[in-house]
């Protein structure tokens, strides 16, 4: 297993949002986290990047066999996890340019290497806007794009996607979901996938373009069911989330 | 200036000589001694100050070398140690003895716009003035219609311990000229205190522009006490940077722009760091008096260890159709430190424009979170906003000039 995770607690601000999740993803999978707006997705993967605010309160959370439960961000980033965020701050005096060639290992000084030229380029984004601030009026989809464009700086083992469709229109939200590929490994055959992901969506667009291999539903701090993604999705749509309130209490 | 005149700058600094600054802790002037410690040589080359000295200079925009220079000037405790007038025909640098004796005309450019008894400081500059019959301080000015884009370097540098240094400076751009100013201040290496008293006094003629960016860099127990102000006339621009990162023991500043031409613009760019027990009170003033003035004023303040900041700004119109913007904002990196933002509009008639906009809190936890989950550790991530906050965009320079600055700049900010 990639990611491992075992009857994790978790409060923040001294209110306990996860109860008792249990979640593991292997190695070039791709799964789906859906769930009612504050049910705690968000929470879980802040927890499983280790923001400082989230306490664990109980279990653990391994990666590639290792319990990162106690390690900083910077460390766990630096093993190989990566996340884009639903909304993220925008920094003064930091610009896009800056971070990728951070996260592309690249020196400061150094000009930013022709990979990531091209990329951002793909993601459409022009020279200047690269010198821009780090989402300092970014329109919301730039704003997706800019995240996705640094995790591809970054190439993460294990890449994390917080709602990266909402609010994108459909022809960006195709050219999303092609990157998105890319750092799931999509262009490679199942059986020689590496890379492996996790996905909140809520409204599942996204799924038509990046395929998934597992779902899960988030309510009231546990996991109350999992399944194929499409089955899953199609029972939301039809009966909502009291479907996978039932669900849990026939598990 | 006229014999009556004269007479009533020196009553007015008398009478003055023990009037407390209206904002700022009270120095105790005596502390200090003015008279000369030491004969200080005059320079052949400005190159020819040591190695140590040269890296002081530098730090604060001052190049030995004077590459890229119109000209130098070299303030050293009260003596003027070296001049270089003859790198450009656009422009004159001339100590301010020099200067009075050249052109009796400057003499109406003295106190005018800085007056004598606005507080001890200014009438201790006066009195010595006096006293010794000696001007101290620099005399830089544009001629007609010239616009030389490479900057003069002007340095204020305090060589012996205990020493109250004073200076004069008028700067004037001609009507239709361009000027540009780097000037450092900064302290010898084994100085621990002393005090600074500058005052300045700019012309800007109608049709000019002048550029003015300071760095401080003072040994910690330095008492600073610029006072400096500005007078615009029809269709001048006048930009001054301020830049100061290195420890002070303290220092009170509030220049003031007098935008009494229409069509006059003034603008303050500042970035202050706060490190140790300093206490930096720092503040900008634009009085906006005639049709279309601008005012802007702008700051950036960073507050460590236990440093305190009062960051202020002033704007205030007296006609209508002028148009101001005040914009401070401050990070609190240390429980110790503090940052006090004082902005004040004021404005005594209609149909005008002004806004500010203040904001002083912490370093931003979501900020640091978001460079930590790209892999950068806390401490950099840390560092990189506040470097990014302080970096503002210096605008309305020479591209030559605006490279240095930004150097500078990166340099100050780095050693945050
Ligand atoms: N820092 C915090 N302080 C207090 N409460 C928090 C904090 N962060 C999250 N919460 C609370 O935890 C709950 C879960 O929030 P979370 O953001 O994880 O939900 P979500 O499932 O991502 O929702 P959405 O679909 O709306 O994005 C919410 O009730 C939220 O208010
Ligand atoms: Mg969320």
């Amino acid at each position: 297993m990639l990611l491992e995770i075992e009857n994790l607690a978790v409060e923040v601000g001294g209110k306990r949002v996860l109860k008792d999740i249990n979640l593991s993803i292997a190695e070039g999978e791709t799964h789906v986290l859906l769930g009612p707006n504050g049910a705690g997705k968000s929470t879980l993967f802040l927890t499983i990047l280790g923001f400082p605010q989230y306490n664990v309160v109980n279990g653990t959370i391994k990666f590639k066999g290792q319990d990162i439960t106690d390690l900083t961000t910077a460390e766990r980033v630096q093993l190989g996890i990566g996340v884009s965020f639903q909304s993220p701050p925008s920094i003064r005096g930091v610009s896009v340019r800056d971070l990728l060639k951070i996260e592309s290992h690249q020196d400061i000084d150094e000009e930013l290497n022709p990979r990531m030229k091209q990329l951002a380029d793909q993601l459409k984004f022009s020279d200047e806007f690269l010198d821009r601030d780090v989402n300092f009026g970014f329109s919301g989809g730039e704003v997706k794009r800019s995240e996705i464009l640094q995790l591809l700086a970054q190439m993460p083992d294990f890449t994390m996607f917080d709602e990266p469709d909402s609010g994108v229109d459909i022809e960006n939200v195709e050219l999303l979901a092609s990157e998105i590929g890319t750092l799931l490994d999509k262009d490679k055959p199942q059986g020689s996938r590496i890379r492996s992901g996790l996905l909140i969506t809520h409204l599942g667009y996204i799924l038509n373009f990046v395929s998934a291999d597992k779902a899960h539903v988030l309510m009231d701090g546990k996991i109350s069911c999992s399944g194929n993604p499409t089955e899953i999705l199609e029972d939301i749509r039809k009966n909502g989330f009291n479907g996978c309130v039932e669900c849990a209490q026939c598990l | 200036m006229d014999v009556l005149s004269v007479r009533n700058v020196y009553e007015d600094a008398e009478r003055a000589i023990n009037k407390k600054a209206a904002i700022g802790a009270d120095i105790t002037i005596e502390n200090f001694t003015d008279e000369a410690v030491n004969a200080i040589d005059l320079l052949d080359d400005l190159d020819d100050v040591g190695k140590k000295t040269k890296d002081t200079l530098l730090k604060v925009g001052v190049d030995t070398e004077e590459k890229n220079r119109s000209g130098s000037f070299l303030q050293v405790d009260q003596s003027n140690v070296f001049t270089n007038n003859s790198i450009s025909d656009s422009v004159e640098v001339m100590g301010m003895s020099v200067a009075l004796d050249k052109y009796k005309w400057l003499e109406d450019y003295l106190w005018k716009v800085v007056k004598p008894d606005a507080d001890k400081y200014t009438a201790k500059t006066a009195l010595r003035e006096k006293e010794t019959g000696e001007t101290s301080g620099y005399f830089v000015r544009s001629l007609p219609g010239t616009k030389e884009v490479m900057p003069v370097q002007a340095c204020m540098f305090i060589g012996d311990e205990a020493v109250m240094q004073t200076a004069h400076n008028v700067i004037i751009a001609e009507e239709n000229s361009e000027l540009h100013l780097i000037t450092g201040c900064a302290t010898g290496d084994d100085v621990v205190s002393a005090m600074h008293v500058g005052v300045s006094e700019m012309y800007l003629k109608p049709g000019s522009k002048i550029t003015f960016t300071m760095v401080h860099n003072w040994a910690e127990q330095v008492e600073v006490r610029p006072r400096t102000g500005v007078k615009l006339m029809d269709d001048t621009t006048y930009i001054n940077n301020y830049i100061l990162t290195s420890p002070v023991s303290t220092i009170q500043s509030y220049p003031t722009a007098y935008c009494d031409g229409k069509n006059s613009r003034a603008i303050f760019q500042s970035i202050q760091g706060g490190k140790k027990d300093s206490i930096i009170d720092v503040g900008s003033r634009v009085l906006l008096n005639a049709p279309n003035a601008r005012g802007e004023v702008i700051s950036r303040a960073v507050s460590q260890d236990e440093s305190k900041i009062y960051s202020r700004g002033h704007l205030s119109g007296t006609v209508p159709g002028v148009k101001g913007h005040l914009e401070c904002h401050g990070l609190v990196l240390s429980d110790d430190s503090m940052i006090y933002a004082v902005p004040e509009l004021e404005a005594s008639s209609a149909n005008l424009e002004m806004s500010h906009e203040a904001a002083v809190g912490k370093i931003s936890e979501e900020e640091i979170n978001y460079l930590t989950s790209r892999g950068i550790n806390e401490e950099d991530a840390e560092s990189m906003i506040v470097r990014g906050f302080l970096n503002m965009d210096i605008t309305g320079l020479p591209d030559e000039l605006a490279q240095q600055t930004q150097m500078m700049i990166d340099m100050s900010v780095d050693g945050m």
